[in-house]
Order: structure tokens, then sequence, then C-alpha cells
């Protein structure tokens, strides 16, 4: 494997180029599946049913919390990835964590928030909107999920193995991941929450 | 026992328990011979485990292959149903089945798969590459694709198959009209392999974009690449819109959401607009490597550069932006208002312009050639008026006023197959029987060849002419039978008859494999053809690393002005070269998708949970696996080449 001293370690091998380019690719894939559900969460918005609408049920501080949480995590994965550019790795390590930590924190309200809402009887079986409102956050949700293994996987490996050209990719990979599902939240924050309880 | 009713069929019939013996027996039949041939280590190690693009692409072959005879038997069905009036073949039930396992199958199973297969063995040799960008990743999207294409398949003996159409529309396709779990199987077969192909389209854009061999612009691609990297594109951004789809529809159907149910505020229309989002690109996605693969052939066989290759590009590409905000076409008479229909109108009947001037570059690429006609050039010529016939009624089918007459009709049926086979299928098997020589290293026998693109080409027209009057007279598609009064019956028995010759068509075409086998000469050259792109500048049967050296590219016909003007192609020496590792992984993960797509389908829940953490584990041995692959060292690529027969050029 040749390695390229004049890159960043994360884009130090042809392989590692390779799967950069191609987690862009996928982002751009990412992007259409939630402009689907975005498309039909607007489509879907009004029809309620027997249901209650948005503005009866959306509760602004835990979604404000979550919001927090979330930026939050996304600057703190920001800085794991510069820690990790000036190879320490005892800091890229502790950013890791607290990212995580925020990620997992973020679920825990979500979670709290999906239970408030089946309580107050907008189940996922109750109307055509409170289906489309719960796959889409859902659909976050289980990304947030999966990115949370993931990380926690790769903050192992970083232990293990140290910043090697493929931790390295793998780090900056999920750093990825991790603003794109920042970004879909401020969109769903924004359409979702704010326009539903104007 | 009542665990085991939920697997019975609703609706047997003689047929279907003749195919549960054919398939136990034919299982049986395979475990002991390949037990008795203890090929079971080979199969694994050479196949199962495969991450090589050329094998891979090889396994959608055989896949395309057999869901064609499988897609092929309900087209039978079918028209021997339809070709007497009031006939009682099949059922209405059956019949639904029929048309809607046929449709899916087509397009989702054989067509997908076949394109898929052509595109793996092709485009990293063409492109001067020793494999696609992540051949793990592609190994993965093959499985998943198969055991999607399975699962499906066995929904005809377990369970009962759908029934709603390969549209599968909503409410019919809701829990309401759809009792059994046969729509299930559509939502998550297809989820399954769509997935696979989801990944593929990822896949071959980074392999394109990123692994060109020195000196090859994007302006210096071979159009076949071209036309792959568009529908990979057009994958990548379309496959996503189904994924949500079919998530939407399976939970309608399994966890009782509201999503396209008449009532608590569901949208059926917008099943029909998002499925159409999806399927009008899927048509482009098929089509558009078609027109690849004749611009391939027909520039190689007329001996002269491909007419217009800009222009050719750019209507590739404004092909595929318009694909994408025609959707509406499809249901122009359920009520969106005559503004929304005049507007995609407009957009459909502007697709036909960079139709259109696609069709003038191939005549003009033969215009002043020396043609040569060789099986493949053979079906792109017939292609060509073919084709033609399928475009033009299309047109007439976008102008929404006029499709209130046409839509739902035979009309409409007669129309798509007018595309769908002389634009996919020929393309299809024109490209198989070109590229045939490099992956297996013999020809395919001409005569028998011409016999069969003859036979189809007739045949095709045999079959879809009459319907284009009966639809005109009326005739709905998706109705099991018609009464004698009609006066449908005459032009029917001809459908019939031209299915019966596609059927002779393609049995000529599997007669010919076998005759080729076995009498075929197995010392051609590398480039029996005479050929102008990379693929043919390696040699066969190609190595695992498919160039020792990589070329250096200098125009848009790399190889061809290699062999005319002398350019040295693969400059410089050998080196180490490096190879992903074998894995079984791919295989061991979609098989478990295979399970978890049966549990969710008869609501085994824990069966679904302990294949979700199963596949889950496998995601997880992924992240800690540490797999650098390993390197070809000098000496064995002196030596593969030194057997091959030196490095060319
Ligand atoms: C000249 C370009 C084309 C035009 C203007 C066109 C137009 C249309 C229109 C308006 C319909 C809907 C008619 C109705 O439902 O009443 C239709 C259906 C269809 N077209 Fe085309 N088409 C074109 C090319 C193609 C190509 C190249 C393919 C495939 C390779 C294709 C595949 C289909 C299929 C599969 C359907 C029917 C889907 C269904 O309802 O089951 N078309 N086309
Ligand atoms: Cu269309």
């Amino acid at each position: 494997m040749k390695i390229d001293q004049s890159l960043p370690l994360e884009y130090s091998t042809e392989e590692n180029r390779l799967k950069i380019y191609g987690f862009w690719i996928f982002l751009g894939a990412e992007i259409m599946l939630f402009a689907t559900l975005f498309a039909s969460y607007f489509t879907l918005e009004g029809r309620t049913g027997n249901g209650p609408s948005g503005a009866e049920i959306f509760e602004i501080t835990p979604v404000l919390i979550e919001t927090l949480v979330l930026l939050t995590s996304s600057f703190t994965i920001g800085l794991a990835i510069h820690a990790m550019r000036l190879g320490r790795q005892k800091a890229v390590i502790a950013f890791f964590v607290i990212t995580l930590l925020l990620g997992a924190g973020f679920l825990s309200v979500e979670i709290y928030e999906f239970i408030h809402y089946v309580h107050v009887g907008a189940g996922i079986q109750t109307s055509a909107f409170t289906a489309i409102l719960l796959l889409t956050l859902g659909t976050h949700g289980a990304h947030v999920t999966i990115g949370f293994f993931w990380g926690l996987f790769i903050v192992m490996q970083i232990r293990k193995r140290g910043i090697t050209p493929q931790t390295a990719n793998k780090s900056f990979i999920f750093s990825l991941y991790w603003h794109f599902l920042d970004v879909v939240w401020i969109f769903i924050f924004s359409f979702i929450y704010l326009k539903g309880m104007m | 026992m009542e665990f085991f009713e939920r697997f019975a069929i609703p609706h047997p019939s003689p047929a279907i328990y003749a195919s549960m013996v054919a398939i136990v027996l034919t299982s049986i039949a395979l475990v002991v011979g390949l037990t008795y041939f203890k090929k079971w280590g080979y199969l694994w190690r050479e196949w199962l485990t495969t991450v090589d693009h050329k094998r891979i692409g090889i396994m959608y072959l055989i896949s395309a292959l057999l869901m064609l005879f499988r897609g092929g038997v309900d087209a039978i069905m079918l028209r021997a149903q339809l070709a007497v009036p009031e006939n009682q073949l099949l059922d209405a039930q059956h019949y639904n089945e029929v048309f809607t396992t046929h449709g899916v199958v087509m397009i989702l199973f054989m067509a997908m798969p076949f394109i898929i297969a052509l595109m793996n063995f092709v485009v990293p040799l063409q492109i001067g590459a020793r494999d696609v960008a992540f051949p793990r990743l592609n190994a993965l999207s093959f499985w998943l694709f198969f055991f999607g294409a399975m699962l499906f398949n066995i929904s005809f003996v377990v369970g009962g198959s759908p029934d709603a159409g390969w549209t599968s529309y909503f409410p019919l396709a809701g829990n309401e009209f759809s009792e059994s779990v046969g729509s299930n199987y559509y939502m998550i077969a297809i989820q399954i392999a769509g997935i696979g192909t989801l990944m593929t389209g990822i896949n071959f854009v980074t392999t394109i974009m990123k692994m060109r061999a020195p000196g090859m612009t994007l302006m210096k691609m071979p159009m076949f690449t071209w036309t792959a990297l568009i529908t990979n594109l057009l994958i990548t951004f379309a496959f996503p819109v189904l994924t949500v789809l079919l998530a939407m529809g399976t939970f309608d159907r399994l966890f009782g959401t509201h999503f396209f149910t008449m009532d608590n505020g569901g949208m059926d229309m917008l099943w029909a607009n998002l499925f159409w989002v999806w399927g009008h690109p899927e048509v482009y996605i098929l089509i558009l490597p078609a027109f690849g693969v004749y611009s391939e052939v027909i520039s190689t066989f007329s001996r002269r550069n491909l007419f217009g290759y800009k222009a050719m590009v750019a209507s590739i590409v404004v092909i595929s932006v318009l694909s994408f905000i025609v959707w509406a076409h499809h249901f122009y008479t359920m009520g969106q208002g005559p503004l929304s229909n005049s507007i995609f109108s407009i957009t459909t009947m502007a697709i036909a312009v960079p139709t259109g001037v696609k069709i003038f570059n191939w005549l003009f690429t033969m215009y002043k050639g020396k043609i040569e006609i060789t099986t493949p050039m053979l079906y792109s010529l017939l292609f060509i008026p073919l084709f033609t016939i399928g475009g033009v009624t299309g047109v007439m089918l976008g102008m929404s006023a006029a499709d209130y007459q046409y839509h739902n009709t035979m009309f409409l049926v007669a129309h798509f197959h007018m595309v769908i086979i002389p634009g996919v299928v020929f393309a299809m098997l024109a490209g198989l029987t070109y590229w045939w020589p490099k992956m297996f290293g013999f020809m395919l026998n001409e005569r028998l060849g011409k016999w069969a693109a003859w036979i189809l080409a007739i045949s095709t027209l045999v079959a879809f002419m009459p319907m284009f009057l009966t639809g005109l007279d009326g005739q709905a598609r998706r109705a099991y039978t018609y009464s004698e009064a009609t006066g449908f019956g005459p032009l029917n028995m001809l459908s019939f008859v031209g299915a019966i010759g596609l059927a002779i068509g393609f049995a000529v075409i599997v007669y010919n494999i076998y005759y080729s086998v076995r009498y075929s000469p197995r010392n051609i050259s590398a480039d029996p053809w005479d050929a102008r792109s990379l693929e043919w500048a390696t040699h066969t049967p190609v190595p695992e690393y498919n160039f020792a050296i990589l070329p250096q590219v200098s125009s848009s016909e790399a190889f061809w002005d290699a062999k005319k003007h002398g350019h040295k192609l693969f400059p410089g020496r050998y080196e180490e070269i490096h190879m992903p590792n074998k894995s079984g992984v791919p295989f061991i993960m979609s098989a478990i998708f295979f399970i978890w797509g049966f549990a969710l389908i008869f609501s085994l829940w824990t069966l679904a949970i302990i294949a979700t953490l199963g596949i889950f584990a496998c995601m997880t041995h992924r992240s800690f696996e540490k797999d650098d692959g390993h390197h070809i060292h000098l000496g064995e690529i002196e030596e593969t080449e030194e057997k091959l027969g030196g490095t060319k050029l």
C-alpha cells in the first residue's frame, strides 16, 4: 500500500480516497432518501384524520434540548477530527466519547418524545400525519442509533490500533455522516417542528 | 398445525403443485450433484466468496438468464389465457398473480441484473482498472439482489404470489383488498434487492469517476462507460425513493399505518406518485446502458468512430435529467387537472428529442462505414426500426388528452414492450454475444445467433403489433378474459403465436450456447471482432488482475488507435499488484437478509429480531476486521503473462 505523505492521513492511500469519495455519493443517496420523506411529510401533513395535528402535540422543550445536544455533538466531532489531524490520540478519543454521549442524550430525549406522542394519542397507526411524522423522525433516529454503535466501534479501534491511515479514514467518514445527520435535523427542526407549531 | 397454515397457498392449482415438486427435485439434484462431484469447496472458494468483478458479472448473468426463463413462462401463460375469448385456462386470481410476477421478474430480476452483469464485466476493463472501487461491496450487492430475487420467487409456492400488478397501486395492494402475504413479498423482496442495486450505483459511480486509466478524461470514455456512469447516477438518486416507498408500503401492511389507505388521512395517490418518481427513471436506467451497447456494437462493426460523440453524451445527460420530471404521464387520468397534465405532456414529449438525436447518430455512424453484419450488429440493425415504433407510440401516449383513450389498454402494453424488447432485451443479447468471447474464451455460433435474432424480431412484431389495434379498440390490459362479441379473438391468437415465436427464439439461443460450448474453436485471439476499446486489449481469458500494466490512454478509442497508429498502450514495467481478499461475509449476510425478509413477510417476529441481530453482527464483524488485501508478486505476474502469450502491444 502506497502512503502519500503530503496528504492528511485519512486521504493518504488510494483506498482511503476512494472510500471518502464513495461516501459522498452515498450521502447523495441519503439526501434523496430524506427528500422523499420530507416530500411525503408535506403531502400528508394536513391529513390528520381523527387524530391530532402537529400544533396539538409538539412540545418545544424536548425539541430544543434535542437540537442543542445534536448541534453540540456536531461541533465536538469536528474537534475530534481536528485532534486527529494533530495526531493527538487521547484528545481524539475524548472528543469521540463526548460526541457519542451527546448522541445517546439525543436519543434518550427522542425516545421520551415518542412515548409522549403515544400517550397523547398520536401513535403510528393514528393517522397519515402521525405515520409520516414518526417515520421521518424514526428514520433520522435510526441513523443516529446506527451512528452511535459505529462511532463506538471506531473509538475502540483507535484505542487498540492508534491513529493509522485506516482508523483516521473511518473517523473522518464517520464525522461526515454525523454532520449530515445534523443537517437533516436542522431541516426537521425548521420544517416539521417550527412550521408545525406556528 | 395452525402455525403452518400461513404458509399454504390461498389459491392452489395443479400447476403450482407441479412446480413445488419440480423445485424440490431440482434442489435435491443440485445438492446430490455437488456432493457427488465434490464441488462444494470449488463453489464456495471460486464463486460464493469471490469479489472479482468478472465473476460477479457472470453470476449476475446466470441469474438474469434464469429469471428470463421464469418471466418467459409467465408470459406464455398470460398469452395462452388470452388466445381465445372466454378462456378458462387461468382464473382471474391466477391471471392477476401471473401478470404481477411477470412484470416484477422481467424488470427487476431480469433486465436489471442483465445490465449490471454487463456493467460488472465490461466497465472496469473498458476504463483500464483492476476492479471496481469497492469489490467487497460489489459482492454484497450481488448477493442481496440474488436473495431478494429468490425470496420473491418462492412466493408462488409458499404463501401466495403478489397480485396487485408490478405497480402495486394502493388501496388495491393494501390489507383490505390483498389479504394474502403476496404483497408482503413484493414490499420486502424488492426492498432487499433494491438495496443491493443502490450500492451497485454508488460503487460504479465511484469506480468510473475515480479509477480510469491515466489519460482517460471523461470525454475519452467509451460510450458504454458513459451510459453506465449516468445509469448509476440515476440508480443512486432514484432508488432511495423506492426504499422509502416500499418501507411505507410495508408499514401499511404489517403495522397498520395509514400512508396509503382510504381512511384516517391516508392518500392512495402518494403511492402512485412516488412509485413513478422512481419508476420512470428506472425505465431509463434500463435503456441507457442498452444505448451504450448499441453504440459500441455499431461503431465496431461499421469500422468507424461513433458519429457525434459529444452529442451522444449530451443527449444521455439530457435524457437522465428529463427522466425525473415526467413521472405523472403514467396517471394522466387520475385527476390532477389539465395544467399539470399539460406540463407533463411537454416534458414527456421533450424526451423524444434527445432519443431521436441518438438514432440519427447511429445512422450516421453506419453511413459510409464498412458494415459487417455479425449477430450483435444484426440485433442493432433490427433495434432501430422496432424501437422507433415503440418510441413514436410513446409520444402518442405522452399527449395527455389522447391518453384518456390509450391508458390501461393493450395499446400501452404494446408500447412498452416495443421499447423494452428491441431496446433492452435485444441490446443485452447483442452485448452478450459481443462480449461472450471475452467472458468465456470462445465465440457463439454466428449462424444460430442470426437465426435467433430474426426469429425474435419477427415474433416481437407478431406478438405486439396486434395489441396496438385491440388496444385502440378498447381491449383493457390486466383483464383475464374478454367476450366473443368484442372480436378481439383472432388478433389475440396472433399475439399468442408471436409469444410462442419469442419462446422459440430464446430456445435457439439456449441451443446456441450448448452448441458453441461443444463445438466452438477455443484458439481465438483476444480481439476476435477487431474492436476498439480497452477490454479487448487484455488477454483472453482475462487474468485476475485484468492488466499487468495499466494502460496509458490518449483517445476515446484507445485500443483501435494503438492497433492502427502504433500508440504504445502499456508503457512501463511489471510491478507488484495489490488485490482484494475473498470473503464469505457478503453471502452469509445476504442469506440472513433472506431469513429476515421471510420472517417479516409471515410476521414471525422472534425470527425477524434474531435475523436483524445477525445482520448487525455481520456489520460489526466488518467494522473490526483487518483486511489489507494481498499482493500478486512479480514472478507470478510474469508467469501468468507468459502463459497467456506475453504482454500485448
Ligand atoms: C420516446 C420516449 C418515450 C415516451 C414519450 C414514453 C411515454 C410513455 C407514456 C406516456 C406512458 C404511460 C401511458 C399510460 O399509462 O397510458 C408510458 C408507459 C410505459 N413506458 Fe414509455 N415512453 C417512452 C420510452 C420508454 C422506454 C425507453 C421505456 C423502457 C425501456 C418505456 C417503458 C414504459 C413502461 C414500462 C410503461 C408502462 C408502465 C405500466 O403502466 O406498467 N418507455 N410511456
Ligand atoms: Cu414513464
